[in-house]
């Protein structure tokens, strides 16, 4: 368990316990909305774990790696941002990828676009959302976010 | 539950009743788990990594989901609907903004926990930039995240994708707001 968990899990407990001493009705109530909505989400959840766990076993960071170090111009930027957005990786094993690409030779533009939307845009988590948000606040959200995801690696590019 | 959660979610969800779109998600959860195990044993060693992986996240979202969710349940019955209207409401303007980005950017879990969050918040009245704002931030800016960032890729690469990405999301929530409003305007109440 990580310590942001673990923080989280204090903090939210001691909010609860003064939440009911203060108003049991209103805390049951709020618990019965918590209970609902982590019901609603758990299969779209667990189908996502597990595509999550499919993809990363099935794509080595060894070939991500080549692709974005390969990628150069705008077609590259591109390669990288839709490979972004489709994986998912955890930031604590992206960033040492990005930083070793970095050394490597791969452009800036490429690295900034494959973080950007890799932490930006989560293709694999549109089945949560769209039941959560509405499927036209998903797509909307989500296509958007690519859009400036690029525009950020562009001018990365650009800056650095 | 049904009923309520129909009419105050965006509109999209009404249409179809829940318990055929929970049974499309189970359907391709028993399609997806075979095929997983079928991969893991025709190459063991992938599937060696398919199972830590789908491990580490089940996890992941073991100790974060259940906090997360109280700590909405909470907020849902404490905050009043009048609190987040002017806080975060149509009328918040920069100051909304920068504080949806603000609450989103604080150390939390992956961002599927966020999604009922900013459901509850467009219900209780909050602006649809300032709730696109919200997630866009808990998925881009965490702050351990971004320590992690800073560790690796120096702080010239980290500061400059921070202020890059706080100002082109700024106005990548406004300008999808716009298009999200286009259609839905009139249609119903939920968006302030």
């Amino acid at each position: 368990m990580s310590v942001t968990a673990i923080v989280i899990n204090i903090l939210v407990g001691l909010a609860l316990l003064l939440s009911f001493i203060r108003d049991r009705k209103k805390t049951l109530k709020g618990l019965s909305i918590a209970w609902k909505a982590s019901r609603r989400m758990l299969p779209a959840i667990l189908l996502v774990i597990v595509a999550i766990g499919l993809f990363l076993g099935l794509v080595s960071p060894a070939w991500i790696s080549s692709v974005l170090g390969e990628g150069n111009g705008v077609f590259g930027v591109a390669i990288s941002a839709l490979l972004g957005a489709v994986l998912f990786i955890p930031a604590i094993l992206a960033f040492p990828m990005g930083a070793s690409l970095l050394q490597s030779g791969a452009g800036v533009m490429s690295v900034a676009a494959f973080i950007t939307t890799l932490t930006m845009v989560g293709f694999m988590f549109i089945p949560i959302e769209s039941r959560e948000l509405g499927k036209r606040f998903t797509l909307i959200r989500n296509g958007f976010s690519l859009v400036a995801a690029m525009i950020i690696a562009i001018l990365m590019g650009l800056i650095l | 539950m049904r009923p309520q959660n129909g009419h105050d979610s965006p509109n999209d969800m009404v249409t179809a009743p829940w318990y055929r779109r929970l049974s499309w998600e189970w359907m391709m959860l028993a399609l997806i788990i075979p095929v997983a195990v079928a991969v893991s044993l025709i190459f063991p060693d992938k599937g060696e990594r398919i199972a830590e992986v789908s491990k580490t996240f089940f996890l992941e979202m073991l100790y974060i989901l259940p906090a997360v969710m109280v700590l909405m349940g909470l907020f849902s019955v404490w905050v009043s609907k009048d609190v987040v209207v002017k806080y975060l409401g149509s009328g918040s303007g920069l100051r909304g903004l920068l504080l949806s980005m603000l609450l989103g950017a604080l150390p939390t879990g992956p961002l599927y926990v966020a999604f009922p969050m900013g459901a509850m918040l467009i219900r209780k009245g909050a602006r649809i930039a300032n709730v696109m704002a919200f997630l866009s931030a808990w998925a881009c800016i965490k702050i351990p995240q971004e320590m992690v960032e800073l560790q690796f890729m120096g702080w010239q690469f980290t500061a400059t994708r921070l202020l890059l990405t706080v100002i082109l999301v700024g106005v990548m929530c406004l300008l999808a707001e716009r298009v999200y409003l286009l259609r839905d305007q009139g249609e119903s109440g939920h968006s302030s």
